[in-house]
């Protein structure tokens, strides 16, 4: 291929720190062409956005440098360039688009002003020709109403407009190679695939390199032509897109696969990946960075240092199994896959042995009030009357975009959040009319784990005194002797050393910051847990942990969960019922290999249908969903979905849809389905 | 924490070892309730101290402030200022003197109260002139009709009793003298710093077992080792400057006379505790208002931040020196009126003092408070905040253990930054006339006193002097020294 754009060797970035060099990025190569789309994989601190950065000598500080390596855009040596020339190739023949579309764009200008500024800056455009240049290109990022969107602020647009008003600054100096850095990994799933289709479509009029930094294998499997696998500074794993998913040959490839939940896995546990990445000194290595994480592990691959072998058509894996001269130890590399754990029996299917949780028409407005006497002028309705109900050892899993509801339903459940009307009887008591000491008693009864894991813990306390302090607060535990011996059985319930609790929270990881949560909620001995997103922040080969523990503890002591969640891969996995929630409502209810397989509301059809599948076997078409969540404070009249409605018709504004209960049990809001 | 330690230790001691003398003697000790505070003060700078050492992570952030070498010389030059305020906190009663002043008479006391620091620079508040005299003068500032001893009259600068007395007629070699006074000094603080600063490294190195070839490197704060060098290079300095000072005072009024003959060098030093009086029992006072009515705004929210905002957006609109005026002057009517409440001068001048240390704090507890509410707002909606609601803790103890530890980072900042805008505000307000009793020693005072002066021709400018270079090393370390608490201490500015 002559198209070459990009070329990359050797690259190599260290931060020098007090205690030595870090190599966070350790002789990373690769090569884009034009019209291709690369994707660096890798979870978390793997050092693929600092191979971005590094591309475009913007390093986020001082203590970083690039040490060794070439990077050639075009026949140019970017490296070897003075900075003033550098200036010209930034934006002009590689741009970059961010994760965070909201702290991107600058609030006090216009997103016209801001378009102009980088059009300007790369070409000698003015006045009225400037003005229609940026309107052209709002357009091309299939912004409506371009000319009056350019005078608008960033805050009057959604996340999805600021993302594409990013990525129309970034074609404003019509690049040869576009970095997209995870940008879509802050939008919902059906603004994501909008996102993703626009970058498709761009790169086929425009014919633009783009190298996609991505943790999502799913958003990979969709975009990417090419895939290269990040670890711990290094490239593992490079492959053409259909070979790498048709079957990944590095053993931490293999487990990112394994560790993703899916339907296919229920009631199994999923893989794991031991141990954490090693520290990135340069010291650290004599050998296979994932070594000590690594199943196929042999005495080898501790002492000497692999380096990428070819590994069948444009392929090249970094691991001795692949290499001529050492296979034999491992057989046939690409059969060594350990057998993922046997297959428990399948728990029993049962209906629900009696409701835990029955929540009722629950309605939470907010006031918005106005003027000196705080007159109220409209009410913004966050959620507005869900019903749901929870048996006991059950699991029912609440879906949802942002901004939909979901965590307020938590919050009134819990009564962090007093409901505005409605019921939540828990156990056949009514929470929302219990106040005082009533309530502070039966609180040791649900319990909450939340989605950060950095901001759900006192910063200031012990671990054991965070996880001690609902147990004394409610009495389970009186005795001091016995409370502590009660925190250690709870750290190695989670998988803890008992050691832990002498530690403050920000010596952990995320990872287990999130079992010292789940610890905090079991140590009052809770019949409901309700999980506010508990892996969203956190790395696929995490997740499948988390998720894990949950699911044995479930096991174990009969606990009953709400799962709150946006990623429907884990619904699946793990929910028996799941409830999809639209704008305050629930839209459909029902169990989840039926809802999930069979999805009948046409928003849930759309909903699943934007998520970026890994098995190309299964691809969907999406079901593209115009424009944004609507304001909750301002709903559509009728059917709140009925203005982004592929299948709206026109009886569809006059009346929100009745409850109609379909043969399978489940529950659909839908003038689809009349009630019967 | 050990570079904070050293000098609070060394400040504890002496204020044991003076309380102890103080017993010895045939004295009788007196506590004025400015005296208790800023004892009580230094308590909790002690159970702060110790609690910082317990916490590795506070220490941490600590060790960062110290770790600057700004941080480390202002905390050293702070340290001295409060080592003479603390000095000059122990107050008692000598005996009294009878006529002949020598024979003592027990169980009778004078009615001047007197401080350690009195007794340790005693020379130079007895030695009183007549009236003005310039920095190290051997004469009067003014010229006054003098019997010569032939008994005729003569309009001359007269001699001065005590400044230069020992040159008697060889007044031309004055010069010499104070050069020859300024190299003993150096010598001597020299070779006490060296010999102080020599035991101090052979102690540190000892305990921390530390060979000799990696001394340097340790002293000068190489591989994470605070900066040494620089707290002893400061102390050095400091030391040298008192060896000076002393050998100099010993014949001269080194920054000269104010009206009625007072060594100004005394009352620049005696005013140090009334402005650290009145830069951190402001802060002690106004504290727990801010604290508890700043969280409770931002944690209950409601009608209750309602009220709260109401008040402290009227206190802020009531113009704060008229606020301080009017009750200044309703205080000094009042103890006018009741002379017997107070035993001594000194009591009745520490009364006003404490008042208006109270005054400056009700009036300035809104900015804090407004800071605190913000952050609370901010930090009541984490997520571990909501954890502990759904467990049922009480609101009590959400504020005090999950809340207050995480929003005292601003107290600190404030608090520190605080301090020399209330050093100052003491001079502006005694200027005005409005601050510390007139008899109390103070900057603000002194500049007052000094103000006329300045119309005069020639004019007297050492007053104003001596007391703008003590107040502006203060106020610049305790500046610099809030700077490098900040950077250590805000959330935005680390990472």
């Amino acid at each position: 291929m002559n198209d070459l754009v990009l070329k990359v060797e050797g690259l190599t970035t260290c931060f020098d720190t007090a205690s030595g060099s870090l190599y966070a990025v350790d002789g990373v190569g690769f090569e884009i062409c034009r019209g291709e789309t690369l994707a660096l994989l890798g979870e978390s601190g793997c050092g693929k956005s600092l191979t971005a950065f590094s591309l475009m000598r913007l390093l986020p500080t001082r203590q970083a440098r690039i040490a060794a390596g070439r990077v050639v855009l075009g026949g140019d040596d970017l490296l070897a360039l003075p900075e003033l020339r550098m200036r010209d190739i930034r934006g002009n023949r590689m741009a970059m688009i961010f994760q965070e579309p909201m702290t991107s764009l600058n609030p006090v200008m216009t997103v016209g002003e801001q378009i102009a500024e980088a059009v300007v800056r790369h070409g000698k455009l003015r006045g009225r020709a400037l003005a229609s240049r940026v309107i052209e290109l709002l357009d091309a990022v299939g912004i409506p109403d371009a000319a009056q969107r350019s005078n608008e602020y960033p805050h009057m647009l959604s996340g999805g407009m600021k993302q594409r008003i990013m990525i129309a600054m970034a074609l404003a100096g019509e690049p040869d190679l576009l970095i997209a850095d995870e940008p879509t990994t802050a939008l919902d799933v059906t603004i994501q695939a909008q996102v993703l289709e626009l970058m498709r479509d761009l790169q086929r009029s425009k014919g633009m390199a783009i190298l996609l930094i991505t943790h999502d294998l799913g958003v990979v499997a969709e975009m990417a032509d090419r895939v290269a696998v990040m670890y711990a500074g290094q490239i593992v794993e490079q492959a053409e897109s259909r070979d790498f998913f048709a079957s990944p040959c590095h053993p931490y490839s293999r487990k990112l696969f394994d560790s993703l939940p899916t339907i296919a896995k229920r009631h199994q546990p999923l893989a794991i990946i031991k141990g954490n990445v090693p520290p990135l000194t340069a010291a650290g290595y004599s050998g296979c960075r994932f070594a000590t994480r690594c199943d196929m592990a042999k005495a080898l691959c501790e002492g000497e240092i692999p380096q990428l072998q070819d590994a069948g058509p444009g392929r090249a894996v970094r691991c001795f199994a692949y290499d001529d001269r050492y296979r034999g130890q491992w057989g046939d590399g690409a059969s060594a896959i350990i057998p993922a754990a046997a297959a428990r029996p399948q728990q029993q299917e049962s209906g629900a042995d009696g409701g835990l949780l029955a929540v009722r028409d629950l309605k939470v407005y907010f006031k918005i009030q106005k003027g000196l006497f705080k007159r109220t002028v409209g009410h913004i309705k966050a959620v507005d009357g869900v019903s749901i109900s929870i048996g006991r050892g059950r699991t029912l899993a609440l879906v949802g975009e942002s901004g939909c509801g979901k965590t307020t339903v938590a919050k009134a459940i819990l009564q962090l959040q007093r409901p505005t009307s409605g019921s939540v009887l828990f156990n056949d008591v009514e929470l929302t009319t219990l106040g005082g000491e009533a309530l502070r008693r039966s609180r040791a009864d649900f319990q909450i784990i939340f989605q950060d894991p950095y901001s759900s813990m006192n910063p200031r306390m012990l671990v054991g005194d965070i996880i001690q302090e609902g147990m004394i607060a409610l009495g389970v535990e009186p005795d001091p002797k016995r409370r502590a011996l009660k925190v250690d059985e709870l750290l190695q319930q989670v998988g803890l050393p008992p050691e832990a609790k002498g530690r403050y929270p920000h010596e952990f990881s995320g990872g287990q910051r999130q079992r010292v949560c789940i610890a905090r909620a079991l140590a009052v001995n809770p019949k409901l847990i309700i999980c506010d997103e508990p892996t969203s922040a956190l790395d696929i080969s995490v997740q499948a942990q988390i998720l894990n523990l949950l699911q044995q503890l479930q096991r174990t002591t009969g606990v009953s969960y709400l799962f709150i969640t946006h990623n429907l891969s884990v619904v699946a996995y793990l929910a028996d019922e799941v409830a999809v929630m639209y704008l305050g409502r629930i839209v459909e209810q029902g169990r989840v290999s039926d809802v999930l397989t069979a999805p009948r509301h046409p928003y849930t059809q759309a909903l699943i249908s934007a998520i970026p599948v890994i098995d190309a076997g299964t691809r969907r078409e999406t079901i593209r969903l115009e424009g944004d969540l609507p304001s909750p404070a301002n709903p559509p009249t009728g059917c709140h979905f009925h203005v982004r409605c592929p299948q709206a018709r026109p009886e569809c504004s006059l009346q929100y849809p009745e409850a109609a209960i379909l043969e399978d049990g489940r529950m659909v809001r839908c003038v689809l389905y009349p009630r019967r | 924490m050990k570079a904070l330690m050293i000098p609070l230790f060394i400040l504890l001691t002496t204020v044991a070892i003076s309380l102890g003398v103080t017993g010895l003697f045939d004295v009788r000790p007196v506590l004025l309730w400015t005296d208790a505070l800023i004892m009580l003060l230094l308590l909790v700078l002690v159970f702060f101290i110790v609690q910082v050492r317990a916490s590795a992570e506070r220490r941490a952030t600590w060790r960062q402030v110290l770790r600057s070498r700004i941080g480390m010389a202002t905390a050293v030059i702070l340290s001295c200022y409060v080592l003479v305020a603390a000095l000059d906190s122990v107050h008692f009663r000598p005996a009294a003197q009878d006529a002949a002043g020598t024979a003592q008479r027990s169980g009778f006391y004078s009615m001047e109260v007197i401080s350690v620091l009195d007794l340790l620079i005693m020379p130079l508040h007895d030695q009183m002139e007549k009236s003005y005299s310039a920095p190290f003068a051997t004469r009067l500032y003014s010229k006054e009709v003098v019997v010569m001893a032939d008994g005729s009259q003569q309009r001359l600068y007269p001699r001065l009793q005590y400044g230069g007395a020992h040159l008697a007629d060889h007044e031309e070699r004055r010069g010499t003298d104070i050069a020859w006074r300024v190299a003993q000094g150096a010598v001597a603080g020299t070779v006490l710093a060296v010999l102080l600063c020599g035991a101090g490294v052979l102690l540190v190195a000892r305990r921390a077992g530390i060979l000799p070839g990696q001394l340097s490197g340790v002293l000068c704060g190489r591989g994470g080792h605070l900066p040494w060098h620089v707290m002893m290079l400061t102390l050095s300095v400091i030391i040298v400057l008192i060896a000076v000072a002393f050998m100099l005072a010993s014949g001269y009024h080194i920054f000269g006379t104010d009206k009625v003959g007072q060594d100004v060098f005394y009352q620049s030093l005696k005013s140090i505790r009334t402005a650290l009086a009145i830069g951190t029992l402001t802060t002690l006072i106004m504290l727990p208002f801010a604290l508890a009515l700043g969280l409770m705004a931002g944690y209950f929210r409601g009608w209750i931040d309602d009220v709260i905002q109401y008040l402290y957006t009227t206190l802020n609109s009531i113009p704060g020196v008229l606020l301080i005026a009017a009750a200044v002057l309703m205080l000094q009517v009042f103890m006018a009126g009741h002379p017997e409440m107070f035993e001594t001068d000194a009591a009745r001048a520490d009364m006003r003092l404490l008042f208006l240390c109270m005054i400056l704090g009700i009036t300035s507890w809104t900015g804090l408070c407004r800071l605190l509410r913000g952050e609370t707002l901010k930090v009541r909606e984490f997520d571990y905040v909501q954890a502990a609601t759904s467990f049922g803790v009480g609101h009590l103890q959400i504020i005090t253990r999950h809340v207050m530890p995480n929003v005292m980072h601003i107290v600190l900042i404030s608090v520190v930054l605080d301090f020399s805008g209330l050093v100052l505000a003491e001079a502006i307000l005694s200027y005005v006339g409005v601050g510390v009793d007139p008899s109390m020693f103070s900057w603000g005072n002194m500049i007052n006193g000094a103000r006329l002066e300045l119309a005069r021709e020639p004019v007297v400018w050492w007053s104003l002097l001596a007391a703008f270079s003590f107040m502006f090393v203060l106020v610049l370390a305790a500046n610099l020294f809030s700077d490098v608490i900040r950077d250590a201490f805000d959330p935005k500015m680390r990472g």
